[in-house]
């Protein structure tokens, strides 16, 4: 009985790039499943878009090695090139023609026949297909550069960024489309500065910094893994605090706006915790219990000065 | 996978290995697009139609009516005698001013008798000048018939002042010899008289597709690097060679119709002689080829836009006033002579000069044979130095 093997769609291993003496990627290793969409994280200067211009075949490693659908993006673009689709970070375009025209010049590049009607239709673009790009609003320019990218009908698609600057409208516009890039079975590497954007679309998230990979794996595997387990918010007066770490062995702390945070490592936590509340007898009130979220494991490695770096651009 | 919305019209293409071949279907398609761009902006449509019948209009409107004001008269005396040298003074004294200011007049200038005239006047492009024969004098003094000829261009205005001037004097000596003895024989010279309108032409023809490609090119390499569109284009099996080429073949059509536009305006409005000849394809097809690659170059070697348009601006200038586009290189000093032959716009238009306006096809030939030359050079330039993509 012979079984086919099915090799991942994007294989990354100790990837290098500097820029004099930065390490702007620095051992970066993963692969992408085919099927997959994958995102990496990371705020502005993380090297997202150096990995993924790496394996565009748009830039050349120094170090460590870079397969897509088995080829080498750097000496093997041009086979590579058919095979995928990529919309540049901040795409733009040329001024004059209309999207239609466009996916029309694409086919001809590309030597396929194309429907513009389809494409259009495929990325929700219809009632602007004759507007000249440079009239387009922002988030139509990003859905005509998603058209593009799928008129060579690719079976890899890199999206860098293709929603930074979009309301919070068009991104939603912007997502459908990616996910009907995934329901259609493509892979798809995603790069983001946007943690909800993440959350929302990708299967496995790895959020770098400074180069290197500081996570990855699904949100909740990293959330699990890099976070501090659940916590119990409860809003106290600071003698609850004393009352729990007189009379507890659990873990808590003042936190913002009048709340006390206790940390649960499991359910017997949990009951201490709320038999403790009651026997302390201060008023209390507005009692959650909650995990990490990827924001807060996000923060946790990247910094709040790169979230905030990040939110900004 | 949902494939709906394609069909490939090569199926098997994929996994043959690299394969830059050229392909006119990808030509086609970007001249397509840079063409309807350019047609689309309203800068393009200017500087493609309208402006070239600016210029004609404007610099021919500032020069009208005589252009090149001073008319050279070549005058070979075969004879030693007095009389001969007093018909030359009289001639001399009508209207003579060969100063470089001077307004308007005859210019008399002296060729060795051992010269063959009619060549003479040929080598130097012009075609109004008057033999004295051998015996002049003597004949003259015995009353007997001796001819001067008279070399012209009908239809030109200069030799019929020419002519006008020389019966005058001709007509003076008959009266005051009162015999009569003295004629005209005119004989109709190869070489045409020219206005400066005749220059201008040739001269914005090599302005047009020295500008609107390098400053096109230069602007449009800087910002599509700026903008990415290179590195979009780099994604497609569009390549290198089939961009440029798309450019060229634009900018040779859009120098063709300047040309047109230029002729039909300086001949009906200013009545400028343009000669159309099959050697001026060769400049129009050149030029262009020559100016797409080199403004492509430029714009390799500039970081920003703001830095090539500098860059551009260096290259372009010198070339624009230096090379004859506005005045024949000959009528600048010595030196900047000098400085013109190291500048290719010159044998764009020395060589629309030769094929437009003198009919002289052995230089064109050199002028053409350097530009095809240069072209290759610089066409391969261009497309070994400026990368789609960074490493």
């Amino acid at each position: 009985m012979v079984h086919l093997i099915q090799l991942p769609a994007i294989v990354v291993d100790g990837l290098l790039k500097r820029y004099g003496q930065l390490r702007a990627v620095d051992d970066v290793s993963f692969s992408v499943e085919k099927g997959e969409v994958f995102s990496l994280l990371g705020p502005n200067g993380a090297g997202k878009t150096t990995t993924i211009e790496i394996l565009e075949g748009l830039r050349q490693q120094e170090g460590g090695t870079a397969r897509v659908l088995d080829l080498d993006p750097w000496s093997k673009g041009y086979d590579l090139h058919k095979r995928i689709g990529v919309i540049p970070q901040g795409f733009k375009f040329l001024d004059y023609p209309t999207p239609r025209e466009a996916i029309i010049y694409y086919g001809a590049l590309f030597g396929v026949r194309v429907d513009p009607d389809e494409m259009l239709s495929r990325v929700i673009l219809e009632d602007a297909g004759n507007i000249w790009f440079q009239n387009l609003s922002g988030g139509q320019k990003q859905k005509l550069g998603m058209a593009l990218s799928l008129v060579n009908n690719p079976e890899v698609i890199f999206l860098d960024e293709p929603t930074t600057g979009l309301d919070p409208q068009a991104r939603r516009a912007v997502w459908e489309v990616i996910r009907k890039l995934k329901n259609e079975g493509r892979t798809v590497m995603l790069t983001t500065h946007y943690l909800e954007e993440a959350e929302e679309l990708a299967d496995r998230v790895a959020i770098m910094n400074h180069g290197k990979i500081a996570a990855i794996g699904t949100t909740e595997e990293i959330e699990t893994r890099y976070g501090s387990g659940q916590k119990m918010v409860v809003k106290a007066k600071d003698d609850l605090l004393e009352f729990l770490k007189d009379n507890t062995k659990l873990k808590a702390e003042k936190g913002a706006n009048g709340t006390v945070i206790i940390s649960l490592r499991d359910k017997d936590d949990a009951l201490v915790a709320l038999g403790s509340i009651a026997e302390s007898g201060t008023d209390w009130g507005d009692l959650t219990v909650k995990r990490d979220s990827l924001e807060d494991v996000f923060l946790r490695l990247v910094g709040p000065e790169a979230r905030s770096e990040g939110e900004g651009t | 996978m949902c494939s709906s919305g394609w069909s490939d019209p090569r199926p098997g293409q994929r996994g043959r290995g690299p394969s830059l071949a050229f392909s006119l279907h990808r030509l086609a398609a970007e001249l397509r697009v840079y063409a309807r761009g350019n047609v689309r902006s309203r800068e393009g449509f200017f500087f493609t139609l309208i402006f070239p019948i600016i210029l004609v209009l404007l610099f021919g409107a500032i020069f009208a009516g005589g252009g090149i004001s001073q008319t050279t008269v070549y005058v070979q005396n075969h004879d030693g005698g007095p009389v001969a040298a007093a018909f030359i003074s009289a001639l001399n004294s009508t209207s003579n001013d060969c100063s470089p200011g001077a307004s308007s007049g005859l210019c008399l200038r002296g060729v060795a008798v051992d010269q063959n005239f009619s060549q003479y006047l040929s080598s130097k492009s012009a075609s109004d000048g008057i033999v004295v024969p051998e015996g002049f004098s003597a004949a003259y003094g015995a009353n007997q018939q001796v001819n001067i000829t008279l070399f012209g261009n009908p239809a030109s205005t200069t030799s019929a002042i020419v002519s006008g001037i020389t019966s005058e004097v001709v007509n003076a000596f008959n009266l005051h010899g009162s015999k009569g003895v003295l004629g005209i024989e005119t004989r109709t010279a190869v070489s045409s008289s020219y206005k400066y309108i005749d220059f201008l032409i040739p001269g914005l023809i090599g302005f047009s597709a020295l500008t609107s490609p390098m400053f096109a090119m230069v602007n449009i390499v800087s910002t599509y690097r700026r903008d990415k569109v290179f590195k979009l284009l780099s994604l497609t099996p569009l390549t290198k060679t089939e961009w440029l080429l798309a450019k060229i073949l634009w900018y040779i059509g859009t120098t063709v119709v300047s040309f047109i536009l230029m002729s039909v305006v300086g001949v009906y409005v200013f009545g400028a002689h343009i000669t159309l000849t099959l050697g001026i394809g060769l400049f129009l097809l050149i030029g262009p080829f020559f100016f797409v690659s080199l403004g492509m170059l430029v714009g390799t070697v500039s970081n920003s836009p703001e830095s090539a348009a500098v860059v551009g601006n260096l290259v372009t200038f010198p070339m624009m006033f230096l090379s004859g586009t506005f005045f024949p290189v000959s009528s600048m000093p010595a030196y900047l002579q000098g400085v013109a032959h190291l500048l290719p716009l010159y044998y764009m238009i020395d060589g629309l000069n030769n094929v437009m306006i003198y009919g002289n096809y052995s230089p064109a030939l050199f002028d053409g044979g350097l530009l095809v030359a240069l072209s290759i050079v610089v066409f391969a330039l261009a497309v070994r130095f400026f990368r789609w993509r960074e490493d």
